[in-house]
């Protein structure tokens, strides 16, 4: 056939009625007065909850109420790392789960997010980071977790980009090398679950934020929107950034303050780098796209904001540090940036589960390192709606931790110096 | 960069100042419980809108009081925290009477 027909071709099979346009969820409905479970949030977290409700504990009477539109929140900015090299047990043991639960995503969804093993390497600057990353290393391992602190020598075989010299201001002394870090497509991540769980019966409403609460002798009722009253037995929150303005609402404070964290991506190059570079002391983390992107990102701000606005003192901090590993990017432009609202918690680790109001459970506190418990944040919550008891995995993660003196601190979190 | 006024250097970049959190009443330290001292560290009211909060020009190490929009980022008003905090707290007073 000649080429100048293709085109017609394919017009032609696009209209035909045998291969209609999948949808991913179904067209807007009205609200109905009662479900057994509102889900307050539409991105992630929200929508892997719903689907492994309705696929696990069979509970498929299930809404999923959003504000904006979904997974447009921090969903849509974070920087798409995933791994589970961090310092504490409890902290290994969950984002572990998640690591295996992201292996078998695409096939379990059956929807490409495009994972991608990179190898994650956390370089060490000074001698207490060395320290940190050994500890790391043995915590890791003890929990079959596959990672290790390397020194130089290995560094500049595995990143041969890495400017190695001793005669920076930072000079490279180790690093801990993570094999199974990865990335993935975080849109995809959200598109699937919401998929998953509207063929499972889930509604997913966007463009309705909850106005209110409906809360009797500490028991949660029900929610308000500007679409009516939406009665539940079961309500959760995950809107991680917004978590205080909505526990408000509910009644409880939280220890989290909401911080915006950075981040920008460069024009699109030619693949080149392989392996996801993460410096603490530099405030610096980057990885190749599949689009061939450089995503980067740094520290969060310093000081709490509700704005997702840049700012030119971030990316002059974040790209000095980053010339001084990767020099070879000096005439490389910054194409994009953004910002999330994060959810910090003293700790560095998320706040989950039972709350104060009975039958209202949340997953908050997520800082840096939401995207990557995804999975098993959907996992666990699921499980805790539909018993009424938190998972064994987030028990170490309770609200009541911080007046009971029980925290958990993860200084393996992204925004943590060392 | 943005501009933060401290009520003693005057107008300064704002990477020059360190932000300490919301000012929170704080409970009697010589009776409160351990639960409600945790709840006063630990728990922040985190409003999205005008705050009052407090920050530190590092270079002298002075701590006062800034009011904020939380929301637009604007710096409404700074003073100095002996405007509000004016007597002072003893936070070990039987330690200090048993010397």
């Amino acid at each position: 056939m000649l080429p100048a027909f293709v085109p017609l071709k394919i017009l032609r099979y696009g209209f035909r009625k045998k291969y209609p346009a999948e949808r991913f969820i179904p067209k807007a409905q009205d609200l109905k007065k009662s479900y057994d479970v509102v889900i307050i949030g539409g991105g992630g977290h929200a929508l892997a909850c719903a689907y492994y409700l309705a696929k696990t504990h069979g509970i498929t009477n299930v809404c999923v109420l959003e504000r904006g539109y979904l997974a447009g929140g921090n969903t849509a900015r974070n920087t798409a790392i995933i791994r589970s090299n961090y310092l504490t047990p409890e902290g290994v043991r969950f984002y572990e789960q998640s690591l295996s639960l992201y292996r078998e995503f695409s096939q379990e969804l059956d929807f490409n997010i495009l994972y991608s093993e990179r190898g994650h390497f956390t370089l060490a600057h000074t001698d207490a980071a060395v320290r940190t990353s050994r500890w790391r290393a043995e915590v890791n391992k003890q929990l079959g977790v596959d990672s290790e602190l390397i020194y130089p020598d290995e560094i500049a075989k595995l990143c041969p980009h890495l400017n190695m010299s001793d005669k920076v201001r930072y000079p490279i002394m180790g690093a801990l090398y993570h094999p199974p870090g990865s990335i993935a497509r975080h849109d995809a991540v959200a598109w699937a679950y919401a998929r998953g769980a509207a063929k499972l019966g889930v509604e997913i409403h966007q463009q309705t934020p909850v106005t209110g609460m409906i809360i009797e002798n500490g028991t949660i009722k029900g929610v308000e929107t500007p679409r009516g009253t939406v009665y539940a037995n079961k309500v959760m929150q995950a809107v991680a950034g917004n978590t205080s303005v909505v526990a408000k609402m509910a009644g409880f404070k939280l220890p989290i303050r909401t911080i915006p964290l950075q981040a920008c991506v460069s024009v699109p190059l030619k693949p080149f780098l392989d392996q996801i570079i993460v410096s603490g002391s530099l405030h610096v983390y980057v990885s190749q796209s599949s689009r061939g992107e450089l995503v980067m990102g740094g520290s969060t701000d310093p000081y709490g904001l509700y704005s997702t606005r840049s700012t030119l003192d971030f990316k002059e901090g974040l790209l000095g540090h980053m010339l001084e590993l990767l020099p070879m990017l000096g005439e490389v432009k910054v194409m994009r940036q953004w910002a999330g609202m994060t959810d910090m918690t003293p700790d560095f680790s998320p706040v989950m589960g039972l709350t104060p109001v009975k039958n209202y459970y949340i997953d908050s506190g997520w800082g840096t390192w939401g995207f990557k418990a995804t999975p098993v944040c959907g996992m666990t919550m699921a499980h805790t709606i539909a018993n009424d008891s938190p998972h064994d995995l987030i028990k170490p993660f309770y609200l009541d931790r911080f007046v009971e003196y029980a925290q958990v601190g993860e200084k393996g979190a992204a925004s943590v110096g060392h | 960069m943005k501009i933060m006024n401290c009520p003693l250097n005057g107008p300064r970049n704002i990477s020059e100042f360190v932000w300490g959190g919301e000012v929170k009443p704080m409970p009697d330290p010589a009776s409160v419980d351990d639960r409600t001292w945790a709840a006063w560290l630990f728990l922040e009211n985190n409003e999205a809108g005008v705050v009052r909060e407090w920050w530190c020009h590092v270079p002298t190490s002075f701590w006062f009081i800034a009011e904020r929009n939380t929301v637009t980022d604007e710096i409404l008003r700074t003073y100095a925290a002996g405007d509000v905090f004016n007597t002072r707290v003893e936070f070990a007073p039987k330690a200090a009477e048993n010397k």
